[in-house]
């Protein structure tokens, strides 16, 4: 395999410290060198000039569809909207027909991954069978056959006895749960945040308490056995405040939050607008700034972009019927440079480290850095560059997005898996 | 003809496509709409009650949701403005689903109807449906969101009762969280300078209510002393399955009204319910059938008020041209 150099860049790398200009060579599929000036030597150069060169991004939290709703997603489709996006790792995450409860479907997604080849598709497997939070799943079969964690994300694991026992046991394997923190009853036929917007619009509220009363519960039960749990996609202020506290004390607790949670809020729901129908709800502008603001300090660990595509019949119908979710992974960076970095309240090496890093650290695996030795999963930005989104255009089935119309900033111009050209 | 509302009338004119709810209206539209009314109110107290404004019209009445009072009150209307109007009533569960809301709608656009009367379980089909279709969209009832027709005949039964609405203290009591009917009035009133009270136990009442301009109280003695007018909600008895009161006996006898609680009242109050009432629930019946009560005068008003909406979203000429 060709050597490969990519010159001139401006190398954002948060798990080595760097953050500068400085070539990077690739040799058979592996970061060689980083140096501020490497001479070509016959490797093929790449010209990164005024470009930030990064690790490829790692999303924790992708709804592939596939199997069961393959009119709303494939493996194939998924992996090239991640692609545009910038990520060269996905998790795929197991509410799907059916559930991810056993090892074939471990291995068809695995096998699909590798069928498409150009980003490293991984398995969430489910911690109920049929996700019916009922009797756990056979934990040692999915790890084994691969699993980076067990979620029932789409519901939660709201029965505590059973929330208990698969936080014990999975302290065996050493990997994270991953709650989606929804207490359902109290959710109970909520569309959107319980506020000012719902009551206008006399559209059922999800009021902030039904994620932070099983945030509060789950950190207990993590304290009580000593296992490990990574909370999903946060909304709200209170949940924050939580796991902030869990952290300081010391507890195993992780989290991630989306890139619609920390740039939009209730408001943008307006007339009805399924494109901003999602579960957790966008909340309040108080909400949002407390999210920012445990991005800031360390509790908030990752972002990750629950990607959750649609079909268009089914997003275009009356706010109740409409299923929550939108697609996200093609303008996860964006609203994330748009919002965090240009108003200076992350650095692009804290965000990078958001999307990078920090999601390593959850699932485990090669990428996330550009640290000699590692697997050269790589994404080219170009920092100054903008664009406006077009669901019509997105590569992912999923074509509705709140983002719709807004102009961007940050272009993802190459990714590169294992030292390989593969997008966008 | 020189008061101050007819001078504001004088100068707005109708320019939207539909009416999907009064949150969205200003005052001088929503005095036009109830100047037009008070037009067709005259025309339904002639011998002969029919009009030519809308001839060669189609209004379809389409509801997804039974509602016979709504449907008779726009179908009445529709005939005496000469209109042609069919009455569509999809049954069966898949078509609560917004996939085929928007078939039924195509289909009916096929056939190049004027007017769209959408009545829907659901909040926000009536907004679905205008976003896409080149009819205009009266919206006559979309789940707990806005019943824009049923607040402007209460309006317009208060003006005709008390001369004016601007410094009415208006009470609306009972299940405010679920209703439509609370949502629009609140709009409309308080657009036109009134006084809004709303009063409920706190399971009835949506979360921030008092940020729409309106006062909260959980006590009805509060409610009754110096309002004019009392509004009263019809309470449903799935609400009681909802934990959201314990019993409808218990609701009767903290938030019902009784002849023995019009005592605290004003001895000119107004006492109105947009039906069908529910009686010894949120009112009793000889409060409901007493002299207080204009329930009736709301059901003759809304003939004149859905007659002035359609007229105006059909775009037709003036009613005074039309005469002429
Ligand atoms: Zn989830």
């Amino acid at each position: 395999m060709a050597k490969v150099l990519i010159k001139g860049g401006h190398v954002v790398d948060p798990a080595s410290g760097r953050d500068g200009r400085s070539d990077i060579l690739i040799d058979r599929g592996k970061i060689a060198a980083v140096q501020p000036s490497i001479p070509a030597n016959g490797a093929k150069p790449l010209d990164a000039t005024g470009k930030l060169v990064v690790p490829g991004l790692i999303d924790l939290h992708t709804h592939l569809r596939e199997p069961g709703r393959e009119d709303k997603e494939t493996v194939e489709t998924g992996c090239a909207a991640a692609l545009r996006g910038g990520f060269t790792t996905i998790c795929a995450m197991p509410n799907t027909t059916p559930a991810i409860d056993h090892r074939g479907v471990v291995d068809l997604i695995h096998q699909e991954g590798r069928r498409c080849g150009s980003v490293s598709v991984r398995v969430v497997g489910a911690i109920t069978r049929g996700r019916l939070g009922k009797e756990l799943t056979d934990f040692g079969e999915l790890f084994d056959a691969g699993c980076v964690a067990l979620s029932d994300d789409g519901d939660a694991v709201s029965d505590g006895f059973l929330m208990r026992r698969a936080l014990e046991y999975a302290k065996v394997f050493n990997r994270p749960l991953i709650q989606h923190a929804e207490d359902p009853q109290l959710a109970a036929g909520g569309v959107m945040h319980e506020g000012l917007v719902s009551t206008t619009l006399g559209l059922r509220g999800i009021p902030s308490e039904a994620e932070s009363v099983l945030v509060a519960r789950d950190i207990a039960l993590a304290e009580l056995t000593g296992g490990w749990i990574h909370f999903a996609h946060l909304s709200s202020e209170g949940s924050v405040e939580l796991i902030r506290q869990a952290k300081r004390r010391g507890l195993r607790v992780t989290c991630e939050v989306t890139p619609h949670h920390l740039s939009l809020t209730h408001e943008a729901v307006g007339e009805f607008d399924t494109s901003a129908k999602v579960n957790p709800p966008l909340r309040t502008e108080q909400d949002r700034l407390a999210l920012i603001e445990g991005l800031r300090d360390g509790t908030i660990d990752c972002i990750a972009t629950d990607h959750a595509p649609h079909t268009d019949w089914e997003k275009e119908a009356d706010f109740d019927s409409a299923p929550f979710g939108i697609s996200g992974l093609e303008t996860a960076l964006g609203v994330c440079v748009t919002t965090l970095v240009e108003p200076g309240l992350l650095t692009w090496s804290q965000l990078i480290g958001k999307l990078s890093m920090n999601p390593v650290k959850i699932v485990g695996g090669d990428g996330g850095t550009l640290s000699v030795g590692a697997a050269a999963d790589i994404a080219v930005i170009d920092p100054t560059a903008t664009w406006t989104v077009d669901p019509k255009q997105f590569i992912s089935k999923g074509r509705h997005s709140p983002f719709a119309g807004r102009t961007l900033a940050g272009v993802v111009v190459k990714v590169l898996r294992h030292g390989v050209e593969v997008g966008p | 003809m020189t008061t101050t509302t007819d001078a504001h009338t004088q100068t707005a004119r109708w320019t939207k496509k539909d009416l999907l709810g009064l949150r969205e209206l200003s005052a001088e539209e929503i005095r036009l709409i109830l100047h037009t009314a008070g037009s067709f109110r005259e025309i339904s107290l002639r011998p002969i009650k029919k009009v030519p404004a809308l001839r060669g019209k189609t209004v379809v009445n389409l509801f997804f949701e039974p509602s016979t009072r709504t449907r008779t009150s726009f179908e009445l209307a529709a005939k005496r403005l000469s209109a042609d109007i069919v009455n569509i009533s999809p049954q069966g569960s898949s078509l609560s689903k917004g996939e085929t809301v928007l078939d039924t709608v195509r289909n009916l656009e096929a056939l190049k109807v004027d007017v769209l009367v959408i009545r829907h379980a659901a909040a926000g089909v009536p907004h679905l449906i205008a976003r896409r279709a080149a009819a205009s969209v009266i919206n006559a009832g979309d789940g707990a969101h806005e019943h824009p027709t049923q607040a402007l005949l209460d309006l317009f039964t208060i003006q005709e009762k008390k001369g004016r609405l601007e410094g009415l203290n208006v009470s609306i009591i009972g299940d405010i969280a679920h209703s439509r009917v609370a949502r629009s009035n609140i709009w409309g009133l308080t657009k036109l300078g009134a006084r809004v009270t709303v009063c409920g136990p706190p399971t009835l009442l949506p979360a921030q209510v008092d940020q729409l301009g309106v006062a909260v109280t959980h006590e009805l003695e509060s409610a009754i002393r110096g309002a004019d007018v009392l509004m009263l909600l019809r309470i449903q008895h799935e609400r009681q399955e909802a934990m959201l009161v314990p019993s409808l006996r218990e609701f009767r006898l903290r938030y019902g009204i009784t002849h023995g609680r019009l005592s605290l009242a004003k001895p000119d109050i107004l006492i109105m319910h947009p039906g069908p009432v529910n009686r010894g629930v949120e009112i009793d019946s000889d409060v409901a059938d007493g002299p207080f009560s204009v329930i009736l005068d709301q059901v003759t008003n809304g003939l004149a008020v859905r007659m002035a909406v359609l007229y105006l979203v059909s775009g037709a000429p003036k009613v005074d041209e039309e005469e002429a």
